[in-house]
């Protein structure tokens, strides 16, 4: 079977040594993948450079088995790969239906207003406040509304950049049990980057562990979160 | 009391010319955090093209539109040409390049039409008008500039708020990354705003002209107090920088009116030294300020 996304070999990095030393990653249609790892071992500069925000030097990333290396974020975004960022990216300036619009813009005329009143449907958060601004929103609203706006693109896979960084154990939680929904409800792909691996191990179903910038486990999500040394050594609990 | 509604009147009218050239600023602030030192020279470049067509012609109306359709178009071409490959350079690379556009424009002008003062006619007359037998300090055509202003800062507005494109172009003004991660082409916006900031500056010069003569350097006097409308209205505000073309106009209708018409340049540039040492952010902007 065609993974839904495969990187091969991947180096990236913003300066001379690579914070991307040839990292591969398969992940099957319908699956959650942890990256795990501690600061500072690639783990959001994997997503970027999958995303096209960062140029890869050498590797390769598919898409459904189409290559879709070095193309620009607007275009790998247009494909069906939808990048949350680390820090949310909240357009705080826009209202909260604004930012869900912005990911409605590259659907059809058609179907954007059902795909708006089906978001607002899901997440009764954000329908009640959807003239307000998002700056106005708790952190884990906002998560809820990134979460959202990213799925209004309608991808095919979903990457998620720490999204439990500042939030509040419950929503955490919350936050976590949507993502698994995802996968089950929508079959939707999901490469999820945690520093929480015990929490991200939980919802997924393989997981690997980077350590500056290599691939250093790679197992079903079980096996890692059994594996004593490993969480001893890079996963810290 | 007669005088005061005079320069008032006045004042709001010359201001909308410094609204349309700060629109035109914020406009490309917005998007590309560049300040365009060339945006006079442009306008100065599509009067010209006016008046050659309104001469050939004898159509005012034809030579207005042409112009506007040429500041549209002048305003992407540039901004694909020259400005885009200094994007990713230090923000400098962008001054220097505009202000050479500006220099390249003006002395282009004058190779084609040469460094004569020519006039420039007005849309409606510019006689004065009366309610009775008081004078109102704003003419016709006075009228028309700031109607004219007002009608495109509202379209601005209705395009900003109310359609895809305005959302894109928010999008990216405030968050670039993140509205390509949303499939925002920002690329495709960039030449928009650039577009829609030719075409303001064209209105502007159109606008302006039958007051000050067209030549070479015409639009430098009036890019400066549109600069400082900008300013005032804190640079990447629309809405504060109509009010700051609004502000300055009236300020230094009264500067003239009151204290002499040698005064008004020298006034403008006052006002910009204060905001930016007192005010850098403008009155409406959204950004704070960098302490250093």
């Amino acid at each position: 079977m065609t993974e839904a996304l495969a990187v091969r070999d991947l180096v990236a990095g913003y300066s001379a040594a690579p914070v991307l030393d040839g990292v591969s990653v398969a992940a099957a249609p319908g699956t959650i993948t942890a990256v795990l790892g501690a600061n500072g071992a690639g783990k959001t500069t994997l997503l970027r450079t999958i995303s096209g925000l960062v140029r890869p030097r050498a590797g390769q990333v598919l898409l459904a088995g189409a290559a879709i290396t070095a193309r620009s974020p607007e275009d790998i975004a247009r494909a069906g790969i939808a990048h949350v960022p680390e820090g949310q990216g909240v357009i705080t300036e826009l209202t909260i239906e604004e930012n869900l619009r912005v990911g409605l813009l590259l659907r059809d005329r058609g179907q954007r207003a059902a795909a708006l009143a089906g978001t607002y449907e899901r997440f009764p958060v954000l329908g009640e406040r959807r003239r307000r601004l998002a700056a106005t929103l708790s952190g884990g609203e906002r998560q809820i509304l990134v979460i959202a706006r990213a799925l209004l693109t309608a991808p095919r896979v979903l990457l998620l950049d720490e999204p439990s960084l500042g939030l509040a154990p419950k929503i955490v939680a919350q936050v976590m049990d949507l993502v698994r929904q995802l996968r089950d409800d929508a079959g939707l792909t999901v490469l999820l980057v945690e520093q929480n691996a015990r929490i991200a191990l939980a919802i997924a179903d393989q997981g690997l562990v980077l350590n500056l910038g290599k691939v250093v486990a790679r197992a079903d999500a079980a096996t890692l979160a059994a594996d004593e040394g490993l969480r001893r050594h890079y996963l810290g609990f | 009391m007669q005088e005061f509604l005079e320069f008032t009147l006045g004042g709001i009218s010359t201001g909308m010319i410094y609204a349309a050239i700060a629109l035109s600023l914020v406009l490309i602030w917005r998007g590309t955090r560049v300040l365009n030192y060339a945006q006079g020279g442009m306008a100065m470049f599509t009067t010209y093209i006016a008046l050659i067509v309104i001469n050939r012609t004898g159509s005012y109306w034809l030579g207005f539109v042409v112009a506007l359709a040429a500041g549209l178009l002048l305003g992407a071409l540039l901004e694909r040409s020259v400005v885009r490959p200094t994007l990713r350079k230090p923000p400098l690379n962008a001054v220097i390049v505009t202000i050479g556009l500006l220099i390249f424009l003006e002395g282009l002008a004058g190779i084609i039409y040469g460094g004569q003062y020519r006039s420039f006619p007005p849309a409606y007359s510019i006689t004065g008008l009366k309610v009775g037998s008081v004078a109102l300090g704003i003419s016709r055509d006075g009228l028309f500039t700031a109607g004219a202003v007002l009608a495109a800062a509202a379209l601005l507005a209705v395009l900003f708020r109310y359609t895809p494109a305005g959302l894109r172009m928010r999008a990216t003004a405030f968050s670039p990354d993140v509205a390509r991660l949303l499939g925002v082409r920002i690329g495709r916006v960039l030449t928009l705003g650039w577009a829609l900031a030719g075409l303001l500056g064209a209105l502007a010069g159109l606008l302006v002209t039958p007051t000050t003569f067209l030549y070479p350097n015409s639009m430098d006097a009036i890019f400066v107090l549109g600069f400082t409308a900008a300013v005032i209205g804190g640079l990447d505000s629309p809405v504060g920088a109509v009010i700051g073309g609004l502000l300055l106009g009236v300020a230094l209708s009264y500067v003239g009116g009151y204290l002499g018409s040698d005064l008004v340049e020298v006034a403008g540039l006052a006002a910009l030294v204060a905001v930016l040492m007192l005010r850098p952010s403008g009155l409406f902007s959204s950004t704070s300020v960098r302490r250093v």
